[in-house]
């Protein structure tokens, strides 16, 4: 029969040689999966310009549309600009800036910043702001695009991690996403209204309303408020920084 | 030198082992298991081809695994050892598909690492590997995964055919069949349909191999 040593050695050498090997492979393969991030948010980014980026070009088109990356403190100074693959300001590139953890300090009321991305398409101007925020079942994100009045909708991009596929998934749809062109975050007399995500809103809307209001999504009622709260908060963020781009 | 009886690496049997699971042991169909990856990975073809591979190679080598080590394995914590060869091999195919085909990773998301909780993996452990050699071990893997992956290829191929109109990303369905008004059937991305698919799959099965009904 199998002696109590028996088995307490053949738990404990299984189990190192195991943690060993995987520890090994997790190594060796984390530089290409890093890649493969940064690559996905660049993908994210230029969507939000609507920009189709592939997996195999989208470092040189991002380098090639995305102009200028900057920085921005809550009270809407430049504390970082990266501009033709330098850093000119600050210690940190801004597509490298953590948001999750940015987010997360703002929550306990400490000091943080949040990345803006600047687009050249074509001789025009799209600032590209990125979003963070919770679905029903998971993180929800997304980038929305400003053109240079800082009102109108340029493009946006949404996406998700768990979402219910057919529901909260469809955040991911062009249709969903194409709502947002055109629809603007300060009504008239500049208040910043952000973009509500509302149950049948082309019908339930007054006509102001809905320049800043999009339909949600039937049976994802959750992650359409999740949307909704997203582009609010995050939004808030850059206010300062808008209102003194706009003097 | 005892003689040991010399069974050439794909004899009759061998074979049998390789063949069984893709009709009539197969193990979606006849076992039933694997269910829920099967209808949850289905909706477009590449993850269902991704995950399918996947599942084949983890219980190729976890099977081939155990029956190497099967001999050793204090029976006090046999499930607990089959569970970590099982656990380790999908991490790293996790980690392999993360930092190679990170789109289709995507894709799958929890559902490679839920391939450990596939019934299948663990029911060949204990009902194969644990008492056969390596080698037929090995098949015995194949087999079932590839029984497995037939299932999953034909509800992939459907679902996004008819539900997205395309194969592999690929837009096969006409445009004008849209301009006649055709539209893609949003239900079968849906779940509740692939589980549909599976019943059809299994009614011609069994009309076609009579031994499979139950004599209820």
């Amino acid at each position: 029969m199998y002696s109590n040593s028996y088995v307490f050695r053949y738990a404990a050498i299984m189990v190192v040689l195991v943690a060993a090997a995987l520890a090994s492979v997790a190594m060796l393969l984390k530089p290409a999966q890093d890649r493969n991030v940064a690559i996905e948010r660049m993908r994210n980014i230029l969507a939000a310009a609507n920009i189709e980026a592939t997996a195999d070009n989208a470092i040189d088109l991002f380098n090639k549309y995305i102009v200028e990356e900057e920085a921005i403190s809550p009270k809407g100074e430049v504390v970082g600009v990266y501009k033709n693959q330098k850093l000119e300001k600050g210690d940190v590139r801004p597509f490298d800036i953590n948001l999750k953890e940015e987010l997360y300090k703002q929550s306990k009321g400490q000091d943080f910043i949040v990345p803006l991305y600047i687009a050249d398409v074509n001789g025009k101007k799209l600032y590209i702001f990125p979003l963070l925020g919770r679905g029903l079942w998971g993180p929800i994100y997304g980038n929305l695009a400003l053109e240079d009045d800082f009102v109108t909708v340029g493009g946006s991009m949404f996406g998700h991690e768990k979402e219910t596929p057919g529901l909260g998934a469809e955040i991911q749809n062009p249709e969903f996403e194409n709502q947002f062109l055109g629809k603007t975050i300060f009504d008239d007399k500049g208040n910043f209204t952000s973009i509500k995500v509302v149950k049948g809103a082309s019908k339930v809307l007054t006509p102001e309303q809905y320049k800043h209001g999009v339909d949600a999504i039937s049976g994802g009622t959750i992650t359409s408020n999740g949307v909704s709260a997203m582009i609010q908060s995050n939004m808030s963020n850059y206010l300062e920084y808008i209102k003194k781009q706009k003097i | 030198m005892e003689a040991k009886e010399k069974v050439s690496l794909f004899s009759a049997r061998n074979i049998k082992l390789l063949t069984n699971p893709l009709n009539l042991e197969n193990p979606v169909t006849v076992q039933v298991l694997g269910i829920c990856s099967a209808l949850a990975v289905t909706a477009k073809l590449k993850p269902a081809f991704v995950m399918a591979l996947s599942v084949v190679i983890v219980t190729a080598f976890s099977n081939l695994v155990i029956s190497i080590i099967r001999n050793g394995i204090p029976p006090r914590i046999r499930i607990i050892v089959q569970l970590t060869v099982v656990a380790t091999l999908v991490i790293l195919v996790d980690q392999l598909l993360k930092a190679f085909v990170y789109d289709v990773s995507r894709q799958l998301s929890v559902f490679v690492g839920l391939i450990i909780t596939n019934c299948i993996l663990m029911g060949r452990l204990e009902a194969f590997a644990m008492a056969n050699k390596p080698w037929q071990s090995f098949l015995d893997g194949i087999g079932n995964g590839l029984g497995y992956s037939w299932i999953l290829l034909v509800l992939g191929f459907i679902r996004e055919l008819f539900g997205s109109g395309t194969l592999w990303g690929y837009r096969v369905m006409p445009q004008a069949f849209y301009d006649l008004g055709y539209k893609n059937n949003g239900l079968i991305i849906l779940p509740p349909m692939a589980l549909i698919l599976v019943g059809l799959i299994i009614w011609i099965q069994r009309s076609k191999s009579r031994e499979l009904v139950d004599k209820s």
